[in-house]
């Protein structure tokens, strides 16, 4: 059931009314049996896999927590009566046993995901490299990949760190675990939640409160605004262009990428508004995912406002493990010892900023642009970072680093840098990602542009107009929002003007928005991952 | 201070509807040139007199063949067409099912040439058969059998959400008719007086097999059903038009069919000479449809076996029937006027900006 989906709308109505019409301690079993029936519109083959991902992930959790929870109270009993290594031993028998748990979940369900997500990639690798030296081809398999494994995959994993590493003892409700782990708005393309920050609304009883379903519905529309007026409506362009690399080269390519990584912007941040708001209807608060990220002035700071969620289990559960593992710390040692205090001790760190980026990449799909690309925003992370100190000195040079337009710059270079890194993300295949990068830089037909043939790439005049009408209305409300949610600013204007705000969304939404057919009916972009 | 809100979002949810309802009026396609068949269905609903002897129900074969005017001429028959352009036969049973909720004619004609259909064809003529109802148990059902795959039933409830795109195309037509349409048929007879005379018929092409789907056979018998539940006279008649071929294997499952129910069928293929038609001066489009000519040839000859065989009042001597017919008598003959002028002066129908190609109309 797509969010733009005529079913998912009735289904969001009957919801609503029926949340805040039945006894409030029944609330999130309704919740639960929602998510049900939302998942099962996918298939039921898909409920089995979230099912077991929820059973095994509540098992092993629950097993790690009991025993925090022993070798607390046998410590407890036998306080005095222990030396310190007998305590030493005793925690570290319970360590092992946790990690064992912990290793085991992590290992099943990661695998899960891997098995149907990557053995056909490596089947694809297997091919290529045997077809150097025979004709034997091993045959893809027909793997069903079950809607927004990857998030709740992460989201469960995430939660099973968190509880062995003791931020919090395991929920002993199954029922509500359940619900943490397939709670429906999130399903799709996230936010990854993490347990102690959702539950704190999740579970609770609600009651109806105005601010929450105006505040809600208006972060809904606005989300829809963003994914029927904008995303969908340049889709066609981007596939025309991307979908057709002879045809479309140059100034195209460069056309291609700004208006991808508009299309981007607005499925995906569009996509989250309307979480957020469902969630907020519901009395539940999500995470933000986007903190204005085409406004940030460097990469390192972009992807602390693009996919934060995403940002951030990557940071505690992939990072830090990796750092402060043995492997790494061996590692240290060893490039300090080699080349020096200054140098060796950042050798650790670029290792596993590189693991992450080369898990980022893979999670983002299973094919080498997307390894590429997670690789190459690694390096330039690591690169900036070791260019900082010569930025600093240039900039206190020539006392540039304050001024309006260098910090223009500086939003507009970044922009340029991940609308280019894009590209692999566009064209899907590292080879033709590459030349077409270097096509903007060789093929010189700017003129192509005034000759009709953005006229040629699917969009009509009309459709441009629209397109910079809601580009113009985007960049307005980001600039708002910097000094604060527009919505709370919103609320302090007069009823009149709500009501205004909430008709003039439905009919542009209605009226422009790209559905239907005649449009390419498309999902959300993170539905993939 | 919350009796307050509650009316505030009242009037603002009626200032939303308000505005998504003159946005569908004016979004939605007016049919007032080039496809006019698109505005036949709706026409019904305008008549104020909804007293009919006969009904034709079907597709382009009754409402571009049959003149309910010169039924009237000829015979004081009182009927009226309730045609779209390619009704599938689901569509004329609920179509049928809806009008008698209005009124109870004695006979009911139906063109079987939709039988040939056993599934939707094209978005396009769903619309045409069903935007114009308005919303009814019989609508709901028709829409639901009606659908293609890509289709979505809430757009044919509220058909701004599958018109709304149409805002970057609207014309003179979709401001000038937003809220009133002009009338353009005659009782559901789409007028056209010029000719283009028979060159060939294209070869009939050989079918793998020749039955009609169960589903047309589903909905045949529930016309028949429907008929006699309401003691209505049922008539099967397949129009002289040469193309689409019509099979003589069809003909005989449709022979057959009527005998089994004690049916009237008339294949008027079978009657071209004596109907009189001429396909060289009685179609405006090599065969496919008669203009004004042969359509009134065929309703004298038609309305000749509807008064022999059924017991249908003649109306002429009603005075109040009569204005109400001479009225349309009047509308009848000016428009035919008109688009003979518009032929000596233009070489084709102007007003009517009718240029397209006739075959995408059957």
């Amino acid at each position: 059931m797509l969010f733009t989906s005529y079913n998912f709308i009735a289904f969001l109505l009957i919801l609503f009314i029926v949340y805040y019409s039945i006894p409030k301690k029944y609330q999130w079993v309704l919740l639960l049996a929602a998510n049900f029936v939302f998942y099962s519109f996918s298939g039921w083959d898909n409920v089995v896999f979230i099912t077991v991902t929820i059973i095994s992930t509540y098992i092993s959790s629950t097993k790690i927590s009991n025993l925090y929870s022993g070798q607390a109270s046998f410590l407890k009993e036998n306080k005095g009566m222990l030396s310190r290594e007998e305590r030493k031993a005793y925690k570290d028998s319970i360590k092992r046993k946790q990690k064992l748990l912990l290793i085991i979940c992590l290992l099943f369900n990661l695998g899960i995901l891997a098995v149907l997500k990557y053995t056909n990639f490596v089947i694809y690798n297997i091919n290529n490299v045997m077809g150097m030296f025979t004709n034997v081809e091993l045959p893809f398999l027909n793997l069903l990949l079950p809607m927004g494994i990857s998030f709740y995959t992460f989201q469960s994993m995430g939660y099973i760190m968190d509880v062995y590493r003791g931020k919090y003892p395991a929920e002993k409700n199954i029922g509500k675990f359940a619900l943490f782990v397939s709670f429906f708005p999130q399903l799709i393309q996230g936010p990854i939640s993490r347990f102690d920050d959702l539950s704190k609304t999740l579970f609770k009883e609600h009651d109806l409160d105005f601010k929450n379903i105006s505040f809600g519905i208006q972060r809904i529309l606005w989300g829809f605004f963003k994914k029927l007026v904008i995303a969908d409506r340049i889709l066609t362009a981007v596939n025309t262009i991307t979908g057709d690399p002879d045809n479309y080269q140059g100034i195209f390519v460069f056309i291609g990428m700004i208006f991808y990584a508009i299309q981007l912007y607005a499925d995906f941040t569009g996509g989250i508004d309307i979480t957020i708001g469902i969630a907020q209807v519901l009395g539940i608060k999500v995470q933000e995912n986007f903190i204005r990220p085409y406004f940030s002035k460097s990469i390192k700071e972009y992807w602390r406002r693009w996919h934060i969620s995403m940002g951030t289990w990557f940071r505690d559960y992939v990072f830090y493990s990796v750092s402060v593992s043995q492997f790494m710390m061996n590692i240290s040692k060893k490039s300090r010892r080699k080349l020096g205090e200054k140098i060796g001790k950042r050798v650790p760190v670029y290792l596993s900023t590189i693991t992450v980026w080369f898990a980022t990449g893979i999670w983002h799909g299973s094919s080498w642009n997307f390894i590429v690309w997670g690789l190459l925003n690694g390096l330039i992370i690591i690169v900036s970072q070791e260019c900082e100190p010569f930025y600093a000195w240039f900039h206190k040079k020539f006392n540039i680093g304050h001024t309006f337009l260098f910090r223009l710059f500086q939003v507009a270079r970044t922009f340029l840098l991940m609308c280019s890194l894009r590209i692999l993300d566009c064209y899907r295949n590292v080879g033709i990602s590459f030349r077409m990068f270097c096509s903007m830089f060789t093929n010189w037909n700017f003129s192509q542009v005034f000759s009709g043939k953005m006229l040629e790439i699917g969009l009509k005049k009309s459709d441009y107009y629209v397109l910079l009408a809601g580009v113009i209305i985007l960049i307005w409300v980001s600039l708002i929002q910097r000094k604060g949610s527009v919505r709370e600013k919103l609320s302090l204007k007069s009823e009149f003007v709500h009501y205004a705000v909430y008709i003039i969304l439905i009919v542009a939404i209605i009226t422009f928005g790209a559905y239907g057919i005649g449009y390419d009916s498309n999902q959300f972009i993170y539905n993939q991952f | 201070m919350k009796r307050k809100r509650v009316l505030n979002i009242l009037i603002a949810v009626l200032i939303l509807v308000l505005t998504l309802a003159f946005l569908e009026k004016l979004l939605m396609p007016k049919y007032m040139t080039e496809i006019l068949e698109g505005a036949l269905i709706s026409e019904y609903y305008k008549e104020e007199y909804k007293e009919h002897d006969v009904i034709f129900i079907g597709d382009c074969e009754v409402y571009e063949n049959f003149s309910p005017v010169k039924l009237w001429e000829e015979y004081g028959i009182r009927s009226f067409i309730r045609g779209s352009a390619q009704q599938l036969i689901w569509q004329s049973y609920y179509l049928l099912e809806e009008t008698l909720k209005y009124e109870k004619p004695g006979v009911v004609v139906f063109n079987v040439l939709s039988m040939k259909y056993g599934k939707p064809q094209k978005e396009a003529y769903n619309r045409m058969a069903l935007d114009g109802m308005p919303l009814s148990l019989s609508k709901l059902k028709s829409i639901k059998a009606s659908m293609l795959p890509d289709e979505e039933f809430i757009t044919y409830i509220f058909p701004i959400l599958r018109y709304h795109s149409r805002w970057d195309e609207l014309s003179r037509e979709d401001i000038e008719y937003v809220f009133r349409k002009r009338k353009i048929t005659h009782n559901g007879y789409l007028m056209r007086v010029d000719v283009k005379p028979l060159d060939t018929v294209p070869r009939a092409k050989i079918l793998p097999n020749y039955r009609f789907d169960d589903i047309c056979y589903e909905y045949l018998d529930k016309m028949v059903n429907l008929c006699k539940k309401n003691n209505i006279e049922l008539v099967l008649i397949k129009a002289p038009t040469l193309y689409p071929h019509w099979y003589d294997e069809w003909d005989e499952k449709i022979k057959e069919y009527a005998r089994e129910n004690n049916l009237l069928y008339y294949n008027f293929l079978d009657y071209i000479d004596e109907i009189g038609i001429d396909f060289s001066t009685d179609t405006y489009d090599a065969g496919l449809h008669l203009n004004l000519s042969g359509a009134e040839k065929l309703s004298v000859y038609f309305g000749k076996i509807l008064k022999e065989n059924f017991n249908l009042t003649d109306y002429r001597n009603d005075d109040e029937v009569r204005k109400i017919w001479e009225r349309k008598k009047v509308f009848y003959y000016s428009m035919k006027e008109d688009q003979y002028k518009e032929l000596e002066t233009y070489g084709y129908l102007k007003s009517y900006n009718i240029r397209r190609e006739e075959s995408e109309m059957n």
